[in-house]
This record gives C-alpha cells, sequence and structure tokens, in this order.
C-alpha cells in the first residue's frame, strides 16, 4: 500500500521565523539542542509555535506560549490557596502547586495557627527551595525580603516575556519603575508586583497591557519607550 | 427509493455541493477563540464548526489516573444539543466516548507526554454544528490547540474523510454524501512524514478503492496543512 503525500514542505527555517511543530529547522545537527527543538530522523525540528533563534550554536524556540515551571532559586510572587495544621498550599502560576512546610514560614507559629498566620488568598513573595522530579516545589519565605504582601496590586504577564522585560540596559521594568515611580517586583513566574501612587499604578497597568499586546514585536524594549514617550496611550 | 438510488455526482464529476471529487470543503481556522484556556482554536469546516480548547499541563486528579513517566491525555469530545437538526441528547454516548478514545490515541502519538510525568493534559472537543466529519475536524482543531496552547508535539496531526458515493471515491464527504454513500475512511495523518495516527472505516472498499481514497487523503491532508500554517501565520506574525 503505497503511502503517498509525505510532505516534501520540511524547509530549514530561518532564524527569527515562525515555526509550528514537525517543522524542519535544520539538516545540520551540530548545533546545540535548545529549547523546543529535537533531532529527529537525522533533522532538527520544531517541537513547539514559536520563533527559531539561533544563538551562539545553539538553535532554540521562543514559544508563543509558555507555563511557568519553577526552578530553585526563582523568586516568585504567589497565593495561598489552601493550608493544613503545619503546611500552606501555594499558587505559583504554575501547572503544579508548591508548599510551604511552617518551618520556613516567616514568622513562628504553632501547630494549627497556620490560618491565623496566612489565610487563603494572602498575597506572598517566596522563594522557590527545590522541586523535585514529579515537579512537586517547596518555597520557603525565610530569605531577605521576602514577607505576606499587604498592599499594592499583582498583574501578570507571560513567563516567557520576563527574562526580556529584565534584561538590557534599557530594560522595560527600570524604564517603567523610573516613569511611574512606584515599587516594583518581577516574579520569575510572571507575576508583577507593584505598590505606589495611584497615578504610578494607573501607568504601569496601562504599560503592562501594551506589553501582552505586543509580546511578539521585534524590538519590544524599542517599541516600549516609544509607547511611553507618547504618553503610555493616556 | 434506497441508499443507493440517490444520485449525489453527475457524469462531469460535480457533487452535489459543485465540489469535483478530489476537492475539500472550504476551511477557516482561528487561534486563541478561548481566553481562559492555555491553547484553543475554532475551525470550521464546510457547515461543520468545532472549538478545541486546552488545559494543561496540571496535576492529574484523580490521583489514580496519573501515570510516574508520563503525562495523561484527557480528550473529552462533545457534541452540542444544538449542533444537529434532531436535537443531539446532552451527555456522554457511546458515540462521544469512541471518538474520544481514538482522538486521544491519535494526539498521544504525536504530543511529547514524557515531559511532564504525573501531570494531564485536557482536551475538550465542542462541536457546535455538525455536518459530516466531525471527528477529523475535532482532531485537527486539537491539533491546532494543543499547539496554541505551547505543548510540546513532534508534529501537527492533519485528519480527513474520503468515501465513496454511487461507486465513486470522493474526498471529503459532506452530510448527504455520508449518510447516503456506500463507505467513509477517516484518517489522521502527520503531513510532514506521511505517517498515519488514525483510521477508521465504515462499509465496503475494495483494495484499488482503499488505495484512492487513502491518495485523496494524504493530499488533502497536505492542503489542510497549509491552511493551518497561514491561520497560524496571521494570527502570530510570520516571523520576527
Amino acid at each position: 500500500m503505497s503511502s503517498s503525500g509525505a510532505s516534501d514542505g520540511r524547509t530549514s527555517a530561518a532564524s527569527g521565523s515562525l515555526v509550528i511543530p514537525g517543522d524542519k529547522i535544520s539538516s545540520d545537527t551540530s548545533d546545540r539542542l535548545g529549547h523546543g527543538v529535537m533531532k529527529l530522523n537525522g533533522e532538527m525540528i520544531a517541537t513547539k509555535l514559536g520563533y527559531v533563534v539561533v544563538k551562539a550554536g545553539e538553535i532554540s524556540i521562543t514559544p508563543i506560549h509558555t507555563a511557568y515551571f519553577p526552578r530553585p532559586g526563582d523568586l516568585v510572587i504567589a497565593y495561598i490557596e489552601g493550608m493544613r495544621s503545619n503546611i500552606w498550599f501555594i499558587d505559583l502560576n504554575a501547572p503544579f502547586n508548591a508548599i510551604l512546610p511552617m518551618s520556613l514560614a516567616p514568622m513562628k507559629i504553632d501547630y494549627g495557627g497556620t490560618r491565623d498566620a496566612m489565610n487563603v488568598g494572602t498575597t506572598i513573595l517566596c522563594r522557590v527551595q527545590e522541586v523535585d522530579e514529579a515537579h512537586s516545589s517547596v518555597v520557603t519565605m525565610k530569605g531577605m525580603g521576602l514577607r505576606k504582601v499587604n498592599s499594592g496590586f499583582v498583574d501578570t504577564i507571560p513567563p516567557h516575556l520576563v527574562s526580556t522585560i529584565s534584561s538590557g540596559t534599557n530594560a522595560i521594568i527600570n524604564q517603567l519603575k523610573d516613569a511611574s515611580n512606584c515599587r516594583i517586583i518581577l516574579g520569575a513566574n510572571g507575576r508583577i508586583w507593584v505598590d505606589g501612587e495611584p497615578e504610578g499604578i494607573r501607568l504601569v497597568r496601562n504599560a503592562l497591557a501594551f506589553v501582552r499586546d505586543n509580546e511578539h514585536s521585534t524590538d519590544l524594549a524599542g517599541a516600549f519607550t516609544g509607547h511611553l514617550a507618547n504618553g503610555n496611550g493616556e | 427509493m434506497g441508499y443507493g438510488d440517490v444520485q449525489m455526482i453527475d457524469e462531469n464529476g460535480n457533487r452535489v455541493d459543485g465540489r469535483k471529487a478530489g476537492d475539500i470543503r472550504p476551511i477557516e481556522i482561528e487561534l486563541g477563540v478561548v481566553p481562559v484556556a492555555d491553547g484553543s482554536a475554532s475551525m470550521r469546516w464546510g457547515t461543520n464548526y468545532v472549538i478545541a480548547s486546552v488545559y494543561g499541563p496540571m496535576e492529574a486528579h484523580p490521583r489514580k489516573i496519573q501515570r510516574q513517566e508520563r503525562a495523561v491525555l484527557d480528550v473529552r469530545y462533545n457534541m452540542a444539543p444544538f449542533s444537529t437538526t434532531d436535537r443531539f441528547r446532552p451527555g456522554f454516548n457511546r458515540r462521544s466516548r469512541e471518538i474520544s478514545k481514538v482522538t486521544s490515541d491519535a494526539l498521544e502519538s504525536v504530543v511529547l507526554l514524557e515531559l511532564y510525568p504525573r501531570s494531564k493534559i485536557r482536551v475538550e472537543i465542542e462541536v457546535i454544528c455538525a455536518e459530516a466529519g466531525t471527528r477529523c475536524v475535532g482532531l485537527t482543531a486539537a491539533s491546532l490547540a494543543l499547539a496554541d496552547a505551547g505543548i510540546p508535539m513532534t508534529d501537527m496531526v492533519v485528519s480527513v474523510a474520503s468515501g465513496k458515493i454511487n461507486g465513486i471515491v470522493v474526498c471529503d464527504l459532506n452530510k448527504e454524501e455520508d449518510n447516503y454513500g456506500a463507505a467513509d475512511l477517516p484518517m489522521g495523518v502527520l503531513p510532514n512524514t506521511g505517517e498515519l495516527v488514525f483510521l477508521q472505516m465504515d462499509g465496503d472498499l475494495s483494495p484499488s478503492e482503499f488505495q484512492e481514497a487513502w491518495d485523496y487523503n494524504m493530499e488533502a491532508a497536505l492542503k489542510i496543512h497549509v491552511i493551518m500554517k497561514e491561520a497560524i501565520a496571521n494570527k502570530y506574525g510570520g516571523g520576527q
């Protein structure tokens, strides 16, 4: 039985091009495999929908959509989802929840006193301490700056934009801090805590909406600078 | 007058909707139609209208469905009560369960499930309007939704059904052809390698007719793959 119809459409993808799962990126398998790329039948193919990035001998895909997978050391902004007598369950904006044991809480509490210390819905700044092979993670609030958050508001950006908006000499996050005069903490899980005057907070909200709407643009930092100069769309 | 007496293709090869034997119905695709989902896609194929949405990976509940070494793909195919002319009784039935299973089996061939041990990826396929070939539309839309959700896959799955009407093999059966035709062969294909991930057959086809239907499906899968890529490029831009 013939199986005619195998696509010849696997053409090599140039850096910056949009690829879908199955698209051939390169026949040259000497390059290192980055995120979203795998070797199949002697070719490098994309496994995710996104843009090809070729950098320093490594081929990877910047995906259109990512989920946040915690890594040890990540500073995250999280919510308390539930508790038991000696443990809190934490929403990290990740596919899997984390736990915060009583021993790693910032305050001394008695067994059974978790609800009085931090109730459901509380926003916290914490750090990922460990992640096991089943993606279950443990967070800690013992450390500099780790605390309950009692003021301000929390917004969210796609996790893959975290490094984009925090890197570079004219990083978006620094521009935002200067323009809004607000305290801003960017979590590795894509959540951003903002605290300050109402005008500053409004500026930050509008700016983050612009970032989300233009996340796939070539020069996001440049576009953001222009957007701020134009009055942030107000 | 029996089923075999219904004339659905004339001597010039024109079908009741004006198509030729190898033509597919018009297709429109849109991504990101369910904002609360991690990935979603809607597909209009002829009069079919299907929405697929993907959630996950997430923790697998109940715990008994967890697999230690890989994720579980939980696919649910459902037809809305208003999707057919006669009211379709709501709820999961034997047909929905069968289509859910074959769709899940097809998608498991391409999704890299081993990257997410002990987790679950939920795929919901909702048929809003049905006009023959809903399982093919659902499987194709689910593949788009998985890509939109950032779930890693080795290839996209494209599904299409050919069949036999009045003794002639044609591609992409519409409602009348599906109801009054002599055979129906839905297939799920990986367009980049030509591999088969889903195959069912209803009715009778001779070996040569089977080969003809197979070839029609393979050719149509490539055309549909191009349409899928165009829809994705329209949504996310052709490149940076």
